[in-house]
């Protein structure tokens, strides 16, 4: 079972229709003790950085997230509040993931960053089976994550950010797979086997 | 690289889609849903939905409709036409729209703009302006460009943009519907003075015009109606001549 992270910030509705597209059953919860019995969970995120993370705090999602070690698949704003900080109000993230957001320079190109666009230097792993650097994804984001050692993609606009990120249990995507079509639903497909092979392995271990 | 957006544009009367010139002579063009579909599977790279249902009533309809468009179609889309109010914008939104399209609404209350984008962001606040030219100048129409409000359209454009819309979608009321290209001049006018993307609407009438608008223009995407509904058009073909002009264009189908 998928958890979907409920916590005012997220376009709940476009993630829960994706899962139901690719008939994965899911959950949408915003207690930490529920998300326990996930395999794993989603956390998406539309909107400013600051109301984000008191949400989660208030709800003791901030924790969970921290300490989890499900598989977690970050989206747009929930990719970014991995991260240690943000310019975006000047916030604190989670800090799962070393780095701080930085805003596009707005004298350099159109801002947000809104439209499909492509990857390059991309890092082999499971997420991005069978997607390669021609495929579009669709993005609309004002802030970006630098590349850094944990990049398992990298974008241009403006400047190389990145795209996709992955460090230990804790994966994020810039871009946002439940409204990139036919790719968009194969990276969604590419996570939840990961998800699921993993699921099996570990219940085969438990026996 | 980012690619130029192309956007199909549905008119939407009581939930159904409709068909007409200039908005004379509707006719019933079948359920949204499946022409949204079909624009999807084509290569339409987002939809915009324009409700033109008169009474409040029928407009309840939209809300379902949005559900199930997101359910079915993924793909961002805009919903617009009669929007007002900040708890609007928000049953949109909650029912899977990814944007709403403003325009008579802020002309009337500009500070509807601040409160929507600080409530949802502004990615997903589109605001639409009709503009149609005096002489060197625009002036900005609504409610469906039937009357005139005075306000110069680059004065109005640059007071949208600081008020937090995320998003233009410009149309040239001088050219809407006439099939003879988009207002070239006025795209290149309005990119010169924001920062955020803007789309280009009316006039398109070939695959030629959607190219100029882009390459002269700046156009960051580009949007139609009668040539896609009526056939005028294939997404398909639109996009192997944008490629062709060298115009970064996203393909589908792993190609």
């Amino acid at each position: 079972m998928i958890a979907i992270i409920n916590y005012d910030a997220g376009n709940l509705a476009s993630v829960s229709n994706a899962l139901d597209r690719l008939d994965e059953p899911y959950i949408i919860s915003n207690d930490p003790q529920e998300l326990e019995l996930s395999d794993a969970v989603i956390f998406p995120g539309v909107g400013h950085a600051v109301p984000a993370m008191k949400s989660l705090k208030r709800r003791g999602l901030d924790r969970f997230l921290k300490e989890t070690d499900k598989p977690v698949l970050g989206i747009c704003l929930g990719m970014q509040l991995l991260f240690e900080s943000s310019e975006e109000g000047d916030t604190k993230g989670l800090g799962i993931i070393p780095g701080k957001l930085k805003k596009f320079d707005e004298s350099k190109g159109k801002v947000p960053h809104m439209g499909w666009n492509t990857f390059t230097d991309t890092v082999d792993c499971p997420l991005l089976n069978g997607i390669s650097n021609s495929q579009y994804f669709y993005y609309v984001h004002s802030f970006y994550a630098p590349v850094n050692e944990y990049s398992l993609a990298s974008c241009n606009y403006i400047n190389d950010f990145s795209a996709v990120v992955g460090k230990d249990n804790v994966l994020g995507v810039q871009f946002h797979p439940e409204k990139s079509g036919t790719t968009g639903s194969l990276l969604l497909q590419n996570f939840l086997e990961h998800v699921h092979g993993r699921a099996s392995k570990v219940k085969k271990s438990a026996l | 690289m980012l690619a130029k957006r192309i956007i199909p544009c549905l008119d939407i009367k009581d939930g159904r889609t409709v068909k007409g010139v200039n908005f004379e002579d509707l006719r019933d063009a079948g359920d949204p849903v499946e022409l949204a579909t079909r624009y999807s599977d084509e290569g339409a790279d987002e939809l915009v939905f324009l409700d033109i249902t008169a009474t409040k009533e029928k407009r309840k309809t939209l809300v379902d409709l949005v559900k199930r468009i997101a359910r079915e179609i993924n793909i961002p889309f805009t919903v617009g036409g009669g929007i007002k109010k900040v708890d609007e914008i928000e049953d949109l939104l909650h029912a899977g729209a990814d944007k709403v399209s403003l325009n008579s609404a802020i002309v009337n209350d500009p500070e509807l703009i601040n409160r929507a984008s600080e409530a949802f962001g502004s990615q997903c606040i589109v605001a639409a302006v009709d503009a149609k030219r005096f002489g060197d100048s625009w002036s900005v129409f609504i409610k469906g460009g039937t009357e005139d409000t005075g306000k110069d359209a680059l004065e109005w454009i640059s007071e949208v943009e600081q008020r937090g819309a995320g998003e233009i979608l410009l149309t040239s009321m001088d050219r809407d519907g006439t099939k003879e290209g988009f207002d070239i001049e006025l795209l290149k006018k309005v990119n010169d003075r924001v920062h955020i993307p803007v789309i280009a609407s009316g006039g398109a009438g070939n695959i030629e015009h959607c190219i100029e608008a882009v390459k002269e223009g700046g156009a960051d995407a580009v949007l139609a109606a009668s040539i896609f509904h009526f056939q005028e058009v294939e997404i398909k073909k639109l996009k192997k001549s944008f490629k062709d002009h060298s115009i970064p264009v996203r393909f589908q189908n792993h190609n």
